[in-house]
């Protein structure tokens, strides 16, 4: 660790010529800059990965104690959105990763079509996710706002069903807000590619907005199973 | 000392002060200096909002009656005494100041690896204090700083959304100073700076880092998912639909015990620094000192059950929590013996940071130790919820980590200011606040032992003799903390200059002028010696 350090103290001494505008001053390198950008945000996303953690782990928690009453909401559940949500992310993810590959060539065309197409299926998500939330608010599914709530079909269900859905909202709600989140970010890296930000010796934010924008994924491909598909081989008591 | 430096052109020499001026100047740094001193302003003010519910607690309980306000009242008084203490003074007590200040200095860096982060860390820290005063000034909280479910949820009728979102707020500026820690220890270390050489004020500041980044994000969602469920009166803690008010307790403990570790780590890295320079020798058992920082903070997210011993957990889940909690002792207890162990025969010099590092060891034992009284389950249930737990976890706080604050600031206040403080103030101040914190708060073991119970705003006339000695040691303990207040401030502008290095101590920061300059150092230093090398040839371990 200390040699790697020192190592990159001595490259910085014979590369002091090519001092590039983006390097901060407190940095020797752009090795170094782009180094301590990644490890920051690798930091960054294991806070969020406590973050979601919390409401995991209190899912985990309900879920063991209530099993009927958290499959039986599964009916409510519709997989066809959920699948195709979970398309749409997987698809984005690949036109993220395309896009740091294009910034790492120094291709600025292909980098900002690849932008657009990510924020073109982050959004497509959100609207996904929109139609769905309004399918559960006209199906009396909603128990946070002036108790929306109609659970007559299995009423022994009534009461505990509605905590399987407060985790769907509350989870699914940060989850939005961090692809809201992540579209903010590429809309800022989109104007800086428009500006001729970027090149192969720097696109750490274009590197590190796409760890964000994998991680906000993966916390779906987790969320999908998770809250749609508990109980799909049953049939509603 | 400084005699020989009293040359006005030394006064003039460019640092971090004298560089810019003007309020802009300040409030748009990107210099992890000024932010650590705009830090140090802060978390004074938050010290002495919270020293004056202290003072409001312990006045009302110099009579058994309840005469000065009532029962409601007081809730509110020791709620916000706690939530400013803990989440605005305790948490970023030393890593935001000292830490900020001094861990990019010992390393020998220009800056933390993300300067426009650490200012960023203080605005988010300004906006959560906004939110926790205005709670304040509004009419108060009083489900106790530790936002009970369903009490916090339900049924309390004071500004508890309002209180909540000012600490989540401020867990995230918590966040961020533990991030930055983080990658600028790893990747901006000078050359020659290995891992065995840190010094151990690093250590312990990166140890605490982790258990911030890994820690806050938990009570953040935890307390955003109580106000969501107390703004839209359902939720998953609701125990009308089910919903399990004892796993809020457990989610809440899980951030909250790790966060009693932030608030005790980053002061024992003050204490290894000053027991070193003002013993002239070297750590005894460097790889332990610095090994015990990241034990006390992987085995401290393993022990939050023991603050639930008496709510209903399963008895053999209270024996695993009590086994690894008295575990939490042995990495404590090594810190102490090595300090021990490095003063031995060393040329021990009893300048003012001294007094507190010996104020430290001696008063953060006895909180440890009656840590362990708590840990064991049959002593726990007996002393649960009574001034014993006060007592323990003062002495921890006040008696650890504040001391070692006063210590650290004390230590490094010539480095920061150029100026030294005067001594003869400082070492009666110091012994000021030693015999004024035992008064307060040795007197609690006991009445806690007999069963005086916390939080009530009257008690048991029996207890009015040891109740008037906590208080009347509370206001020794308040003029202890006022006179350095006031000297500090004078000897800004009235104190003799201090010189680069005016304890002979070893650690870059010493090797740069005080005031440092804007970028620390004037050329990147080369470092080719461990850390405390005072005297090689005493040195054991």
């Amino acid at each position: 660790m200390a040699d790697t350090h020192s190592s990159a103290h001595g490259q910085s001494a014979v590369a002091e010529h090519e001092h590039s505008p983006y390097l901060r001053h407190h940095f020797d390198s752009m090795e170094q800059q782009f180094d301590s950008a990644t490890l920051g945000m690798w930091v960054f996303l294991l806070t969020e990965i406590m973050f979601f953690g919390g409401m995991f782990g209190a899912y985990t928690v309900y879920r063991s104690l209530y099993p009927g009453a958290f499959a039986s909401t599964s009916y409510y559940m519709n997989p066809a959105f959920g699948a195709m949500n979970t398309a749409v992310l997987i698809v984005s993810s690949l036109t993220m990763a395309l896009a740091v590959r294009s910034a790492r060539i120094g291709n600025q065309k292909l980098l900002q079509l690849f932008l657009i197409l990510t924020m073109i299926f982050g959004a497509a998500f959100l609207v996904i996710k929109g139609f769905e939330y309004h399918e559960h608010w006209v199906d009396m599914k909603v128990p946070l706002i002036g108790h929306h709530w109609d659970y007559s079909e299995a009423p022994q269900f009534a009461r505990q069903a509605q905590i399987l859905f407060c985790f769907y909202f509350f989870m699914t709600g940060f989850h939005a807000l961090h692809m809201v989140v992540g579209l903010g970010l590429m809309t800022t890296i989109f104007i800086m590619a428009r500006k001729g930000t970027f090149s192969p010796s720097y696109f750490t934010p274009v590197e590190i907005s796409g760890l964000y924008w994998h991680f906000v994924d993966i916390v779906w491909i987790f969320l999908f199973p998770l809250l749609y598909l508990i109980g799909r081989t049953k049939k509603l008591i | 000392m400084s005699t020989a430096l009293q040359d006005p052109q030394i006064t003039e020499t460019p640092n971090y002060l004298n560089q810019e001026y003007g309020w802009k100047s300040w409030l748009f740094t990107k210099d992890h200096k000024r932010i650590a001193v705009l830090y140090i302003i802060s978390i004074t003010v938050m010290f002495f909002i919270g020293g004056i519910f202290a003072s409001l607690i312990r006045i009302e309980l110099l009579t058994p009656q309840g005469d000065l306000v009532n029962s409601d009242t007081y809730n509110k008084f020791f709620t916000m005494h706690g939530v400013v203490m803990v989440f605005f003074f305790l948490i970023p007590s030393i890593p935001a100041t000292l830490g900020n200040f001094f861990l990019p200095m010992q390393i020998g860096a220009k800056d933390l690896a993300f300067p426009r982060i650490n200012l960023l860390s203080w605005y988010i820290y300004i906006a959560g204090a906004a939110f926790a005063l205005a709670a304040i000034v509004m009419g108060g909280v009083d489900t106790g700083w530790t936002f009970y479910t369903p009490f916090s949820s339900t049924y309390s009728n004071t500004f508890v959304i309002t209180a909540a979102v000012g600490v989540f707020i401020a867990g995230f500026s918590s966040i961020l100073t533990g991030l930055n820690f983080i990658v600028t220890v790893h990747k901006m270390r000078a050359p020659g700076m290995t891992w065995g050489r840190l010094p151990l004020f690093v250590w312990a500041n990166y140890a605490t880092s982790l258990i911030q980044v890994l820690g806050t994000p938990v009570v953040a969602i935890t307390l955003a998912l109580v106000g969501l469920e107390r703004a839209f009166h359902i939720g998953i803690f609701d125990p009308a639909i089910g919903g399990d008010p004892i796993l809020f307790q457990h989610m809440f403990w899980f951030y909250s015990h790790p966060a009693v570790y932030i608030m005790i780590l980053p002061g024992m890295g003050v204490i290894s620094e000053l027991v070193t320079c003002f013993s002239r020798k070297g750590i005894f058992g460097y790889p332990f000192v610095a090994g015990s920082s990241l034990g006390i903070a992987i085995i401290g997210f393993l022990v939050w059950g023991h603050h639930m011993f008496v709510t209903g957990m399963s008895m053999y889940a209270s024996l695993y929590f009590s086994l690894l909690t008295m575990l939490v002792a042995v990495p404590s207890a090594i810190k102490i013996f090595n300090w021990t162990a490095t003063m031995f025969r060393g040329s021990i010099s009893y300048e003012t940071p001294m007094l507190y590092a010996f104020g430290f060891i001696g008063l953060f034992t006895i909180g440890g130790l009656t840590g362990l009284f708590l840990a064991t389950l049959g002593v726990d249930v007996h002393v649960t919820d009574t001034y014993f737990v006060v007592a323990h976890f003062h002495y921890v706080m006040v008696g650890g980590m504040v001391l070692a604050y006063m210590g650290g600031m004390h230590f490094w206040w010539p480095k920061m200011t150029g100026r030294m403080y005067p001594e003869g103030w400082a070492k009666f101040a110091a012994l000021l606040v030693f015999v004024g914190f035992n008064l307060t708060f040795f007197p609690q073991f006991i009445t806690g032992y007999l069963g005086q119970p916390r939080r009530y705003h009257a008690y048991a006339p029996e207890f009015q003799v040891l109740n008037v000695m906590s208080t009347a040691g509370a206001s020794v303990l308040a003029v202890g903390y006022i006179i350095p207040l006031i000297y500090f401030i004078y000897s800004l502008k009235y104190g003799p200059l201090a010189g680069p290095n005016p304890w002979k101590a070893k650690g870059l920061e010493w090797q740069t002028s005080s005031p440092p300059p804007t970028f620390n150092f004037e050329t990147t230093p080369v470092v080719t010696e461990e850390a405390y090398a005072y005297a090689k040839e005493s040195h054991v371990g």
